[in-house]
């Protein structure tokens, strides 16, 4: 998998490149600023590219901008962003481009490095990884608050799916029996009227647009 | 019987050097500088009391002239005139032989009176001003200076007491007695004169200072204003500071710790073939980096979230109603966005008051409401716990303490904090914080 590193800490970016150069990943680029990261994706044309949020010139969200460039001229890039703090807009913008292959994780989150490297290979094939603290913010935002129709173990397990999670995740997190987890998913479908499909990535999809609705 | 010595030399070293003192006194600065002071304000109170007298004395000879039949109708215009413009001339006057006395006793007796009252100096000419009390303080001083003129007059008197007894003695044809008397009163007028004088000038200056400063309320109005500026200027630069800290914690610890992190978790996650023990290790290492990691955010978060200052009240407040352990809905109206000093009190209003619900209330729910209502921004967290919450926190004195901690906050923008929270609950604390828009 071939990856391009765009982070204006030079600390960051070294165990960035470190942590992603090793077996099936390969560093082609790690760049301090989203200028140089345009130009890096136009010319590697990388399978990921790993975005810090806050980025000179103005450290707000020049990642954010870059990504959003990135994901109309390049569709097949797969992104991971990472932030200082979850910004429900920052989520919402990335995607309404579109749900596949993207990733919005805390910064913090890449010193979990098993979590951090499952999350780059999910959205490298294609899935989602969205934080814990971004799911949690979407749900606050809903209007009609769908979470209070779901028991707590049905909205941890709503969670975990937006997270990205696949129903054999589930079952290992939570220690529960493959059927009951498939029992939650089925009420969950059924209390916030979504149809049921047979993929895990069009679940989670449904999940997604349900919540940035 | 020698204390008895000692008390009369005392008393005559007393005796002498008292009139050591009055007679050094006579070339002594301070006299001269009063004496000064005394003839500048026997010069501003003849000039002044002289101007504000004539248009007085103009004004009510015209009100006399109309009332006793004016005669023709030039004449009636003319004392309509003086009597419609008399009191603007005579407020112009008092304003200007006021700021005259005011500049005379700043550069003469080195006094400054502040001006105060800008309220009343704000009233609309020409009605308003005679309206407020330190216009008629002022003519009270003004009247008064005659007297303080005068007594500066008899110090000018008691200065050249000498000379005129001498003239007399020169010029007359004295008997022994009468000369006796004018030497003797010559001298003594004039070993009056430097303590007259400084009478003068202390009777002057406290008058001045009663009359012409601002007045206790003025005083008042003037130390609340900049005490507000002041501490507005405060809370400002502590809030500054936080959010330097912030950036500095974050740009350096934060950064390292998540490197070192990352270093400890790739080592965990690649040295898989190491010995057990030695993988122990650096399991432990890397989950204490995780913790210090975690312990970093979460003091960083309490100093200033960068959130607040990059998305907002809004976006800050959505982190922190996520974050909460327990279920907490949020509705945020900010049409207009506060100033940041409100917006950071707002938002460690409402993160305080969750915490102290998360500790105490045993609540399930909570629900934050923060809207802008004209000038002020009203925040409620209302929980559905067991209530009892109270400002003195007598069962519970951490409680109280925290509380009190939201009214501190709530006051350091002027703003007003209230706590209903009944026994059996529900508890609602709401919050007004004025923001100019």
């Amino acid at each position: 998998m071939r990856i391009v590193i765009a982070e204006d800490s030079v600390l960051l970016r070294d165990g960035l490149t470190r942590l992603l150069s090793d077996g099936e990943f390969e560093v082609v680029a790690a760049v301090p600023d989203a200028e140089q990261l345009l130009k890096a994706v136009a010319e590697h044309q990388p399978d990921l590219a790993v975005i810090d949020v806050r980025m000179p010139p103005g450290f707000s969200d020049e990642g954010i901008k870059a990504a959003l460039v990135i994901r109309r001229q390049y569709p097949d890039v797969a992104l991971v962003v990472l932030s200082q703090y979850v910004e429900g807009s920052y989520a919402t913008d990335l995607l309404s481009e579109a749900t596949n292959s993207v990733g919005y994780l805390l910064k913090d989150r890449v010193a979990h490095v098993n979590d951090f490297l499952d999350a780059a290979r999910r959205v490298a094939a294609g899935g989602t990884a969205l934080d814990p603290e971004v799911v949690a913010q979407l749900l606050i935002r809903r209007k009609d608050d769908p979470m209070s129709r779901l028991t707590p173990r049905e909205q941890q397990v709503l969670r975990l799916m937006a997270e990205g999670r696949s129903n054999g995740g589930i079952v290992e997190l939570l220690k529960v029996s493959p059927s009951a987890v498939e029992k939650y998913v089925t009420n969950i479908f059924a209390k916030l009227a979504l149809p049921p499909t047979s993929t895990d990535h069009r679940r989670v999809l449904a999940v997604l647009k349900y919540l940035g609705a | 019987m020698s204390l008895y010595l000692d008390v009369m030399t005392s008393a005559d070293l007393t005796a002498s050097s008292r009139l050591a003192g009055m007679l050094s006194s006579l070339w002594s600065k301070g006299s001269w500088r009063a004496t000064m002071s005394a003839m500048s304000a026997l010069l501003v109170a003849a000039v002044g009391t002289t101007l504000l007298g004539v248009i007085g004395v103009v004004w009510g000879a015209a009100i006399f002239s109309l009332v006793t039949g004016a005669g023709d109708w030039a004449h009636v215009a003319v004392y309509v005139a003086a009597v419609i413009v008399g009191p603007v001339a005579e407020l112009w006057a008092v304003q200007g032989v006021t700021a005259l006395q005011r500049s005379r006793l700043r550069t003469v007796a080195g006094t400054d009176i502040p001006a105060g009252s800008h309220t009343s100096e704000r009233k609309p000419w020409p009605v308003g001003p005679w309206l407020s009390a330190s216009t008629w303080r002022h003519i009270a001083f003004h009247l008064l200076s005659i007297g303080i003129g005068a007594a500066a007059g008899a110090v000018a008197v008691c200065w050249l007491a000498p000379a005129l007894a001498i003239a007399y003695l020169i010029v007359g044809a004295p008997s022994a007695a009468t000369t006796a008397v004018s030497c003797t009163g010559g001298v003594v007028l004039l070993l009056t004169a430097p303590w007259l004088a400084r009478q003068v000038v202390r009777v002057d200056e406290t008058l001045a200072k009663a009359l012409l400063g601002p007045s206790h309320n003025e005083e008042l109005a003037l130390r609340l204003e900049s005490l507000t500026k002041s501490r507005a200027a405060i809370v400002a630069a502590t809030d500054a500071e936080r959010r330097r800290i912030e950036r500095d914690l974050h740009d350096g610890a934060q950064q390292r710790l998540v490197s070192l992190a990352m270093n400890l978790g790739i080592a965990r996650a690649r040295f898989s073939e190491v010995p057990e023990p030695v993988k122990q290790e650096i399991a432990e290492a890397h989950d204490e980096a995780l913790m210090a990691l975690s312990e970093v955010r979460e003091f960083i978060r309490g100093l200033h979230p960068a959130v607040l200052n990059d998305r907002g009240l809004d976006a800050a407040l959505s982190g922190l109603a996520a974050r909460a352990p327990l279920p907490v809905r949020l509705k945020v109206d900010m049409s207009r966005p506060a100033a940041p000093s409100v917006e950071a009190v707002a938002y460690f209003i409402v993160s305080e008051a969750i915490t102290n619900v998360v500790k105490h209330a045993r609540a399930t729910q909570a629900e934050v409401t923060v809207a802008r209502d004209g000038d002020l921004l009203r925040i409620t967290v209302a929980d559905n716990g067991a209530g009892g919450a109270a400002l003195g926190g007598t069962g519970d004195p951490d409680g109280g303490t925290g509380l009190r901690g939201l009214v501190q906050r709530a006051a350091s923008v002027d703003g007003t904090l209230t706590i209903d929270s009944p026994p059996g609950g529900p508890t609602v604390i709401t919050a007004e914080l004025p923001c100019e828009s």
